[in-house]
């Protein structure tokens, strides 16, 4: 199967690309700022190292992963990899959804490694819980990654626009709220205008604050009902996104 | 490998002794001599945090317990301690940190605002949050011999507490107050009947807190 090929060779690359090392770095970062602050912290030192920890591994893998899925993709636009890859006779959606599949691959081995440590600290459930809702989480985010990569076909606006779009995910709920309840939540056109963009854009965007919450980690387990409505809005945005991309993908002229 | 010209070897040598006798003279970094800035809404934490509340419920109190209680604004305190537990409010760090450390600041002022801060979140989830107002009834005794402001703390956690989960000493800390007894014998009551329930689990806590009977011992002295 050309696709499951494809998928192997994208996490072996990953490999050799020296992003389990990258890891491994970001990993004894994260058990050096837990050393540091269970020193600092006047009462619940685990929970605060769970939630320094949780953010700080959720981050890294996110920019690790994003990274990974723009450079890898436009060195293999830059060396014609791509283009000899498309000269065999497997079918675009084939050689996309491969890709991809390897990457999503790479983002699930991240964030079994990211959620080890973690299991120390907090209860094996809850841990489990998280790593899946990360697993899927980074599959999203290398689904969005590859697409902006072989759109805009340039490093650094790939990664920004990425960033950008994770960090919108991550934060409009909370823009919500202040747009909502905030001084600009009276009844004048500005006000209105305001909370409209907002709500507007938060239509196009995955709510990210509602999945991989450090909060299971420290209070228990979130309700199944809202756990899969989280995770159920994540594979969707996915799907949507992997639509797009192959859509982008199939017009290309390479 | 090539070698690198001797002139950039001398550079680099130069500029990080340079950023060493830079830093050597510079004072240590310290909280601001300004005070503690007005908090920010929780909403806007929430925000600059992108959706990470627990995390971010955490680092203010971090920040927050940096700066000097001696000269401290409690109104601005107050402000971070509520943004903190509207971020997480299942966390325990804003009460014990209003309760343990600073209620116990020697201005009276200054304390009653702690403890009243306590006081009204502890009405939000009683039976969770009585154990600082427990102490706010203690402190509120000993500390600012204000007996009618102990007794409606501790009948405060005998009315509003339903779960039964609250051990009969929280029930019945009205009584614990009008007993005759100093501060001491109450604190070592208090935080026995803590650690025998299991309360106290964390060893920073229990560290902090033994750390704070001893000084008390030393002051009853």
């Amino acid at each position: 199967m050309p696709a499951a090929i494809l998928a192997r060779l994208v996490v072996l690359e990953a490999h050799r690309g020296g992003l389990p090392w990258l890891a491994a770095a970001c990993i004894a970062a994260g058990a050096a700022l837990a050393a540091f602050l269970s020193q600092v912290a006047l009462t619940e030192s685990r929970e605060l190292q769970v939630a320094i920890v949780a953010a700080w591994l959720r981050a890294c893998a996110v920019f690790l992963l994003a990274a990974h899925v723009a450079t890898r993709t436009l060195r293999e636009i830059d060396d014609k990899a791509l283009e000899l890859m498309l000269a065999l006779p497997v079918g675009r959606p084939s050689q996309y959804l491969g890709r991809l599949a390897g990457l999503a691959a790479c983002g699930a081995l991240l964030a079994a490694a990211f959620a080890a440590p973690l299991a120390v600290l907090a209860p094996p459930g809850a841990v489990a819980l998280w790593a899946l809702s990360l697993a899927l989480e980074l599959a999203l985010v290398a689904a969005v990654a590859l697409f902006f990569a072989l759109t805009l076909v340039q490093p650094v606006p790939a990664i920004a626009a990425t960033a950008g779009l994770y960090l919108l995910g991550r934060s409009i709920a909370a823009l919500q709220a202040l747009a909502g309840g905030g001084p600009i939540a009276d009844a004048s056109l500005a006000g209105e205008l305001a909370r409209g963009t907002v709500g507007a854009i938060a239509f196009l965007l995955p709510r990210l604050d509602a999945v991989t919450r450090t909060e299971w980690l420290i209070h228990g387990v979130p309700p199944v009902a809202a756990y899969l409505a989280a995770i159920g809005s994540l594979l969707l945005y996915g799907v949507v996104v992997t639509a797009a991309g192959l859509f982008d993908f199939e017009r290309k002229d390479l | 490998m090539r070698r690198a010209p001797a002139w950039i070897l001398g550079l680099l040598a130069a500029s990080i002794a340079a950023q060493l006798a830079w830093h050597g003279t510079r004072p240590a970094a310290q909280q601001e001599e300004a005070g503690l800035p007005p908090a920010p809404p929780a909403a806007v934490l929430r925000l600059a945090s992108f959706g990470e509340s627990a995390a971010a419920a955490r680092l203010v109190m971090l920040y927050v317990q940096g700066f000097d209680v001696r000269g401290l604004d409690y109104a601005r305190l107050v402000g971070w301690l509520r943004a903190a537990l509207a971020l997480d409010p299942l966390s325990a760090y804003p009460l014990f940190a209003a309760a343990r450390v600073f209620a116990e600041t020697p201005d009276p002022a200054a304390s009653r605002v702690a403890l009243q801060f306590v006081y009204e979140e502890f009405s939000r989830d009683p039976d969770r949050r009585w154990p600082w107002l427990a102490h706010a009834a203690l402190l509120a005794k000993h500390r600012l011999k204000d007996l009618p402001l102990a007794r409606r703390y501790a009948a405060a956690i005998d009315r509003q507490t339903r779960s039964s989960d609250v051990p009969l000493w929280a029930r019945q800390m009205e009584i614990f107050i009008l007993e005759d007894m100093n501060e001491l014998e109450a604190a070592r009551i208090m935080l026995g009947g803590l650690l025998e329930r299991g309360d106290i689990r964390d060893p920073n806590e229990l560290r902090f807190l033994r750390h704070r009977l001893e000084e008390l011992e030393k002051r009853v002295k």
